[in-house]
C-alpha cells in the first residue's frame, strides 16, 4: 500500500476514534453520530455487585416433586388408590393401596409420562410397587433452562424495583452476576432477588393420624410459620399441595382486612381459580395454610367456598415488604433457590477517589514515559510519542465502541499498556541505531529496523496475549477488567506502535525526503 | 504531526550531506558494555536461590496475607469524618456476633480510614456486614463515618480458588515455555519456563515478606509478569540466534555474552518504561490496587534480571550438554 493510502487509513481511524470517544469526556451535541460514553464499572461509579449460585440440583428435585404430585392426582382420577407417592432423589416411588392394580397403574403412568419418566424394575423385597425415574434428557433440559429462567425472573423483579441500568449475566454453568449501579444499601435488593417466592396452598392436617410436632403422622409435615397473634409457631400441614404460585396472574399490596399492617391481594388464572374453588368447596371449615418459601404466612379457616379466583396473603407486612412480595408473586417463583456467594459494594466516595487516583497515575506514568522517549530517542521518540497518544485514543475508542466497561483495574491496564507499548518502538529504534552505526542510509535503517524487530515484537505480544487469555479464563470481575484492557491494548499497540509509526517514517522519507533520521 | 516531526527532522537533514561514519546517540548504556554475564551467572544464581529460599521460608512460616477472595469473609472499609483511633474502632467491634475481627489502617488511604475484616458465619451471607455497620453506628453515631466499600465472599468461592490460581499460573508458565520452544528451540523454552518459575516464586516471597495482601488481583499480576517477563528472553534469544548464524566459529558462551551485552540497552529501557508506569500505579494508584501494583513492580524488576542471569545460563548448559551428546 502506498504511503498516501496508509496515511488516509490512519487518519480515518483517528477521526472514528475521536468521534466515539468524545461523548465520554464532554456532552456531545444531539447531531453527534456517537452518543454512548465509555461505561464505568461499579468500582468507579459506586454500586453493588452480587454473585449468586443457582441450586440446579434443587430445581431438578422440585421438578420431580411436582411430577409426584401429578402422579398422585392422575391415580386418584383413575380411581387407583395410592397409599403413598414419594420422591426419592430423581425417582418417584408409588405404593398402591391395592397391589393388584399395579399393571393398570403402570400402563397409565407410562402413557401419561412418556418421554419424561422411565420405569425401573426392582426385585428387592422392600421395593415400591412402582419406581419411575426422570429420564436423563429431561435432567439435561431442566439443567439448561434453569439459569435462563432464573435470569428472566430476576430481571423482571429488578425492573420493577427501579434500578438505572442494572446488568444481569449468567457466568459459568450455574452462576448469575447482578450489578446494581448506584445502590449503596443492597439489603432490600438482596431480599428481592434472593427470595425463591414459592407460594403454596396446603391444608392444615386434621384427623386421627396427624401426629405431633415431634412425630408427624404419614403425609404430614411440620412447617414454621407466623402465629395468629404474631410471633412464631409450628404448623402441622398436609404434604399434598392444592395449588402453587404458578397460577397467580396479578398481585397488589393492600391494607389488610383482618390484621394490622399491609397484605397482598392476588388473582388466579382460570385453572388456578377452579382448583382453588374446588378445594375450598370440599374443605369448608378446615384451615388453609398459605405457605411462602416453606414458611406459613397465615392459616385462615375456610368459611365458605372461594370461587372468585382471588385471595389475600396477610403477615403484618410494612408497605415496602408488601410491595416487594407483590412484585415477586407477580413475576413468578425462581425455578431453584439461589445462594449469595459474593457481594461487593463500593460507595460513591471511594469510586470518586479511585477515578481521581487512577487518572493521576495514568497522567504521571504516561508523562514520564512520554518525556523519556522524546529525550532519549529525539525524533524517533517524538514519533513514538505520537503513536502512544493514538494508542490511548484507540484503546478508549475500542471501549466506547465495544460497550466494554472500564474499571479501576482496567485503568491500571491502560497505564501498563502505555509502558509496554513503547517496547515495540524501543526494539525498532535500537535496531535502527545499530543499522545507522553500520553506516546505512536512513531509508535502509528504517527498513531494517522494522523488518528485524518484527519477529521479536510479535513474539512478545503473543506471549502477553496468551497470559491475558488465561487471565480471562481464570478470573472474575476485577481480573477480567484488567485482562480485557490488556488484550485490547495489545491490539491497539500493534496498530499504533508498528503500523502508525511506520507510516509516519515512510511519509517523512518519501514526501519530506529526509535523508537521515534522528533516533 | 508535521510540526512535531519537523523539529526533529531539520537537524537530521543538515547531517545528510556527509553521514558520519560512527553516529553518536544519546544512550544510558553503551552499545556493548562488555560485561561477562556468563561468568557472573553462577554467583547470581546462588544469590537468587538464597533470596527465594528466604522468601519461601517467609511464605511457609508467616504465610501470605490472603484477601477475602481466598478466605471468605467480610471486609468493610470506613472513613471517619473526624480523627478516630484504631483502638476505638476495635473496641466498638468487640461484639458477640463477630468472629475473628481485625481492624487496620487502610494502606495508602487518606487517614481516618480503617479496614475491618471479619469471618463469615456459614449460614447467612450479609449478616456480618450489617452487624459491623450497626455496631459502628451505635458507638460513633449516624453520619460520622462513610462506608467506602463492603465485600463479602462466601466460603464456598474461596475453596477452589487456590487450586484454580495455581493452575492458571502454572498453565501460563508452561504455555510460555512451549511457545518459546516452538519459536526457538527446546533449551530456550526450558530456560524461559524456569526463569518464569523463578520470577513467580521470588514475587511470592516478596509479597509475603512485605505483608502485602494476596488476592485475586495478585494472581492477575503474577500472570501479567509471566506474560511480560518472557519478552526479554525473546529479545536475547532472537539475538543469539542471529549471532550464531553470523559467526559459526565462536563458542556459544561468547556469543551469548555478546548477545546479552548488545541487547542490554533495550532490555533495560524496555523494562524501564514499564517499571516507570508501574511505579506511578504503586505510588499514586490508591489503596485498592496497592498490592496489585506491588506484585507487578517486583515481578517486572526481577523478570528483567532473571532473563539475563537465570534463563540464559540454563539455555547455555542445556545446549552444551546437547552438543556433547551429539558429538559422542
Amino acid at each position: 500500500m502506498s504511503v498516501g493510502y496508509r496515511l488516509l487509513l490512519l487518519a480515518g481511524l483517528v477521526v472514528a476514534a475521536v468521534v466515539v470517544v468524545t461523548p465520554t469526556f464532554i456532552a456531545a451535541p444531539k447531531w453527534w453520530p456517537w452518543q454512548q460514553p465509555v461505561r464505568l464499572g461499579l468500582d468507579l461509579q459506586g454500586g453493588t455487585h452480587l454473585l449468586y449460585q443457582v441450586q440446579i440440583e434443587q430445581a431438578i428435585d422440585n421438578h420431580v416433586e411436582r411430577i409426584a404430585r401429578e402422579i398422585e392426582r392422575e391415580l386418584r382420577d383413575a380411581k387407583i388408590g395410592a397409599a403413598t407417592v414419594e420422591r426419592v432423589d430423581r425417582s418417584v416411588h408409588v405404593k398402591l393401596a391395592n397391589r393388584d392394580k399395579r399393571s393398570e397403574a403402570r400402563r397409565l403412568l407410562e402413557e401419561r409420562f412418556a418421554n419424561v419418566l422411565e420405569t425401573r424394575e426392582s426385585a428387592a423385597p422392600d421395593a415400591p410397587d412402582l419406581s419411575m425415574a426422570l429420564v436423563e434428557r429431561e435432567v439435561v433440559r431442566i439443567r439448561d433452562g434453569v439459569v435462563d429462567q432464573a435470569l428472566n425472573v430476576i430481571r423482571n423483579r429488578i425492573d420493577e424495583f427501579g434500578v438505572v441500568e442494572p446488568t444481569l449475566q449468567a457466568q459459568g454453568e450455574d452462576q448469575i452476576v447482578v450489578q446494581l449501579p448506584g445502590i449503596q444499601d443492597p439489603q432490600r435488593a438482596k431480599d428481592l432477588i434472593g427470595r425463591t417466592a414459592q407460594l403454596e396452598f396446603r391444608l392444615i392436617a386434621e384427623g386421627p393420624n396427624v401426629g405431633t410436632v415431634q412425630a408427624p403422622g404419614p403425609g404430614v409435615q411440620v412447617l414454621p410459620g407466623l402465629a395468629d397473634g404474631g410471633g412464631r409457631t409450628q404448623y402441622l400441614v398436609e404434604k399434598r399441595t392444592i395449588m402453587t404460585g404458578d397460577a397467580v396472574t396479578n398481585a397488589t399490596p393492600m391494607q389488610s382486612t383482618s390484621m394490622d399492617g399491609m397484605a397482598v391481594n392476588f388473582e388466579l388464572d382460570g385453572r388456578g381459580a377452579k382448583l382453588f374453588g374446588d378445594a375450598t368447596t370440599q374443605n369448608v371449615g378446615r384451615r388453609l395454610a398459605i405457605i411462602l418459601d416453606g414458611y406459613v404466612q397465615s392459616a385462615p379457616q375456610i368459611r365458605e367456598p372461594i370461587t372468585g379466583g382471588s385471595g389475600q396473603i396477610t403477615g403484618r407486612f410494612n408497605f415496602k415488604e408488601a410491595q416487594d412480595l407483590a412484585n415477586v408473586l407477580r413475576n413468578g417463583a425462581l425455578p431453584a433457590p439461589l445462594t449469595l456467594q459474593e457481594e461487593r459494594t463500593v460507595g460513591p466516595s471511594l469510586g470518586q477517589d479511585s477515578i481521581r487516583m487512577g487518572t493521576t497515575s495514568f497522567v504521571v506514568g504516561s508523562a514520564l514515559v512520554w518525556l523519556f522517549m522524546a529525550i532519549y530517542y529525539r525524533g524517533g521518540g517524538v514519533i513514538t510519542d505520537i503513536a502512544l497518544l493514538l494508542n490511548v485514543l484507540f484503546l478508549v475508542g475500542a471501549f466506547a465502541l465495544g460497550g466494554l466497561t472500564l474499571t479501576l483495574p482496567g485503568i491500571a491496564g491502560l497505564v501498563l499498556t502505555v509502558g509496554m507499548a513503547v517496547d515495540a518502538n524501543i526494539l525498532i529504534l535500537e535496531r535502527m541505531r545499530e543499522e545507522l552505526r553500520l553506516g546505512k542510509t536512513a531509508r535502509a535503517a528504517i527498513e531494517a529496523g522494522y523488518d528485524r524487530a518484527w519477529s521479536a515484537i510479535l513474539d512478545s505480544n503473543v506471549t502477553l496475549f496468551l497470559s491475558g487469555l488465561i487471565m480471562l479464563q481464570f478470573g472474575t470481575g476485577p481480573v477480567r477488567g484488567f485482562a480485557v484492557t490488556m488484550l485490547v491494548g495489545i491490539l491497539t499497540t500493534l496498530v499504533t506502535a508498528v503500523f502508525a509509526t511506520r507510516v509516519m517514517y515512510d511519509w517523512l522519507v518519501t514526501s519530506r525526503r529526509i535523508a537521515t533520521v534522528s533516533v | 504531526m508535521k510540526a512535531r516531526t519537523g523539529s526533529a527532522a531539520p537537524g537530521a537533514r543538515r547531517g545528510a550531506a556527509a553521514p558520519p561514519p560512527q553516529p553518536k546517540f544519546f544512550a544510558l548504556i553503551p552499545p556493548n558494555p562488555g560485561i561477562d554475564f556468563v561468568r557472573l551467572a553462577p554467583r547470581m544464581a546462588l544469590l537468587s536461590t538464597l533470596i527465594i529460599v528466604v522468601g519461601l521460608v517467609s511464605v511457609w512460616t508467616r504465610g501470605l496475607n490472603y484477601g477475602i477472595d481466598f478466605t471468605g469473609g467480610t471486609v468493610i472499609e470506613v472513613r471517619f469524618a473526624g480523627p478516630t483511633s484504631i483502638a476505638d474502632v476495635r473496641s466498638a467491634l468487640d461484639h458477640p456476633e463477630l468472629r475473628s475481627v481485625s481492624v487496620q489502617d487502610v494502606v495508602g488511604g487518606r487517614g481516618n480510614e480503617f479496614q475491618v475484616r471479619a469471618q463469615q458465619r456459614e449460614d447467612e451471607a450479609s449478616s456480618v456486614a450489617d452487624v459491623i455497620k450497626t455496631a459502628l453506628k451505635e458507638r460513633f453515631g449516624e453520619g460520622t463515618f462513610d462506608i467506602l466499600r463492603v465485600e463479602t465472599v462466601g466460603p464456598k468461592v474461596g475453596r477452589d480458588l487456590w487450586r484454580n490460581a495455581t493452575f492458571a499460573v502454572i498453565a501460563a508458565t508452561v504455555m510460555m515455555g512451549i511457545y518459546i520452544a516452538i519459536r526457538f528451540d527446546l533449551p530456550v523454552g526450558v530456560g524461559a519456563a524456569a526463569k518464569l518459575l523463578h520470577d513467580v516464586l521470588f514475587t511470592l516471597g516478596a509479597i509475603s515478606l512485605a505483608g502485602m495482601e494476596f488476592d485475586l488481583s495478585t494472581v492477575a499480576a503474577l500472570l501479567t509478569v509471566v506474560g511480560f517477563s518472557v519478552n526479554d528472553n525473546v529479545i536475547i534469544s532472537d539475538r543469539i540466534r542471529e549471532s550464531r548464524k553470523k559467526n559459526r566459529r565462536e563458542s556459544l558462551a561468547t556469543l551469548v555474552n555478546l548477545s546479552i551485552n548488545e541487547t542490554l540497552s533495550r532490555t533495560v529501557i524496555n523494562s524501564g518504561t514499564v517499571v516507570l508506569t508501574t511505579t506511578a500505579l504503586f505510588v499514586l494508584g490508591g489503596p485498592v490496587i496497592h498490592s496489585f501494583a506491588f506484585a507487578l513492580l517486583v515481578g517486572f524488576l526481577i523478570g528483567t534480571y532473571s532473563s539475563i542471569f537465570v534463563s540464559t545460563p540454563i539455555v547455555l548448559a542445556l545446549e552444551e550438554r546437547r552438543t556433547k551428546t551429539t558429538r559422542r
